[in-house]
């Protein structure tokens, strides 16, 4: 089924995988290793199969062809009341960000709790001091549409990783936002890659590696290029 | 978990107080209709049944028959199944009965000189034997035993009017089906609505690793809501209507002793459940449709 090798730190692993939007090849014969505790771009023109790489691991869409691997999970075998499973190792910061938009911060964050099934207690001491971090705490009553752009991206990271998740999928994280917000988020990032996450950027954002380093997976016309690695430099003044 | 269930239910029906709105009172329309027959028929069952206990067979005899014969009739008549018991009304009898209740028309009477009333047998069945049928074959038996001139038994009226109520009864089946399915084409509609309204925040739930359960247990908590909301409105509007309806109708046009009488709290019950199944039922069918696909 799958060669071993290294499979002991690998979460995500990908094997000759196609998808095809109809006629349109998204994704052509993708074969990668993400290991635990990565920190990974998925980087590439717009166009290039960013986003619909990252719908593969969470499975938004089954593969056309080939295998995907998710922390041991075989995702062409998974039956379907395991997916919420599935997505409950992931904490996903959406380029839309996804917030509901009749549910108010709070709820919004708590949701994630809720539908893992914690306890009321745990989920109010949780989501308050996550939006604590993201420096949200006064906007609990708020609902997202009252909020700026990078305020309603504070609150999907806060969503993100609320649940304390495996892997964090960021879609373009800083792509709408200015520097200062864009720096806010990168910075949260690294904090929950430093507490152990797996974390995947995808971005177009040439600068944004630059300025963090880590792991970058090249993607053009939904082939991957290249995959070379950056040193990780937590201090921006290097560069 | 229960608690954080119903929360959302209810946060959901404010969210979406029109709609919510809409199917509770078009729930209640139906049960309103629904359970007018139903009172109806309950209370012409009474009716029925009032008017079956003081039915009774009159055998009215030759007047030629001996004190043998009368005794030997009376066991003949005991003898068949269904008699409960007879009482012996002799002619004399029969002209006082007769002159009491025409106290007023007293006149008719005054040229009288021979009674022209038969000796009689009042017969009474028993309460098993309360069917149309019985009571006919009865009499008929009764007839054809000697020193017997004439049977008279209940009125032709009675019998149309039984079996119009057997018919509007089957009516009433096929209409509680036809009120059963449109409530649950109600219901199913307005859920369908409300899930089409928040597609989006279904999808993100999903993405953020909620259960179908997790999902779905919040609308079948709101179709149950709806269902009972439904139910006693339409009941409470039937109660008020029958308390107005009662104290402004004359009490002639129905036997002695006799009172209408509001649904008993069994039926009551039973609708505001069956409601409740209705609900849960529209719920499951749009569900099934939605987030099956
Ligand atoms: N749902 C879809 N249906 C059809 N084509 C799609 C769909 N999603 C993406 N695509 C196409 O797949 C390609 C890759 O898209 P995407 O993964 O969004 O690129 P990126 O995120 O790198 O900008 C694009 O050509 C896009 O038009
Ligand atoms: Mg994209």
């Amino acid at each position: 089924m799958i060669p071993a090798g290294g499979e002991k730190s690998s979460i995500i692993r990908m094997f000759h995988v196609h998808l095809n939007y109809g006629p349109k090849k998204a994704l052509i014969d993708i074969t990668l290793d993400i290991a635990k505790n990565q920190f990974v771009f998925i980087s590439g023109p717009s166009g290039a199969g960013k986003t619909t790489l990252l719908k593969l691991f969470y499975y938004g869409e089954p593969v056309s062809e080939g295998q995907v691997l998710i922390d041991g999970i075989n995702l062409n075998r998974i039956p379907r009341k395991r997916i919420p499973y599935l997505r409950r190792k992931f904490g996903i910061i959406f380029q839309d960000y996804k917030l509901i938009p009749s549910k108010t911060v709070y709820e919004n964050v708590a949701l994630v709790l809720e539908a893992a099934g914690k306890k009321p207690r745990l989920i109010q001491k949780k989501v308050k001091s996550v939006l604590r971090l993201v420096d949200m705490e006064d906007r609990l009553k708020s609902f997202p549409p009252s909020l700026s752009g990078g305020e309603q991206q504070r609150i999907a990271v806060a969503r993100a990783i609320v649940g304390d998740p495996k892997i964090i999928l960021a879609d373009e994280p800083t792509g709408s936002l200015d520097d200062d917000s864009a720096d806010t988020v990168l910075e949260l990032l690294r904090g929950v890659h430093i507490r152990g996450a797996t974390v995947i950027i995808a971005t177009h954002d040439k600068t944004l590696i630059r300025k963090t380093g880590g792991h970058v997976l090249y993607l053009k016309q939904g082939r991957l290029e290249t995959s070379t690695f950056i040193e990780k430099k937590y201090d921006n003044t290097i560069f | 978990m229960i608690t954080l269930y119903f929360k959302r239910a209810i946060d959901d029906i404010f969210k979406n107080r029109f709609l919510n709105l809409v199917t509770v009172i078009t729930i209640s329309l139906s049960i309103l209709i629904a359970s007018s027959f139903i009172l109806f028929f309950v209370n012409a069952g009474a009716v029925i049944n009032s008017w079956k206990k003081g039915l009774r067979i009159m055998a009215y005899l030759e007047p030629t028959i001996s004190k043998t014969g009368l005794e030997e009739l009376k066991h003949a008549i005991l003898s068949i199944d269904g008699v409960q018991r007879l009482q012996y009304i002799p002619k004399q009898e029969a002209l006082r009965r007769l002159k009491a209740q025409m106290k007023h028309q007293a006149s008719l009477f005054e040229n009288l000189t021979d009674n022209p009333l038969p000796d009689s047998f009042e017969i009474r069945m028993t309460a098993i034997a309360d069917s149309w049928q019985k009571i006919e074959s009865v009499a008929a038996r009764i007839e054809s035993l000697p020193w017997v001139d004439e049977v008279e038994y209940g009125q032709r009226w009675f019998a149309r009017f039984a079996y119009i109520t057997t018919l509007f009864r089957l009516a009433s089946y096929a209409m509680g089906i036809l009120f059963f399915m449109a409530i649950v084409f109600i219901v199913a509609n307005t859920i369908r609505l409300v899930i089409y309204s928040r597609r989006e925040e279904v999808e993100i739930m999903r993405l953020v690793g909620a259960t179908d359960n997790f999902i779905k247990i919040p609308f079948y908590i709101e179709g149950l809501i709806q269902g009972a909301l439904g139910a006693i409105l339409g009941l409470g509007v039937l109660f008020s209507s029958f308390v107005f309806i009662t104290s402004n109708m004359d009490q002639g046009v129905l036997p002695d002793l006799f009172h209408l009488q509001f649904l008993s709290t069994a039926i009551v019950t039973g609708i505001i459940i069956s409601s409740m199944l209705v609900g849960w039922l529209g719920c499951y069918i749009s569900l099934k449709q939605f987030l099956n696909a």
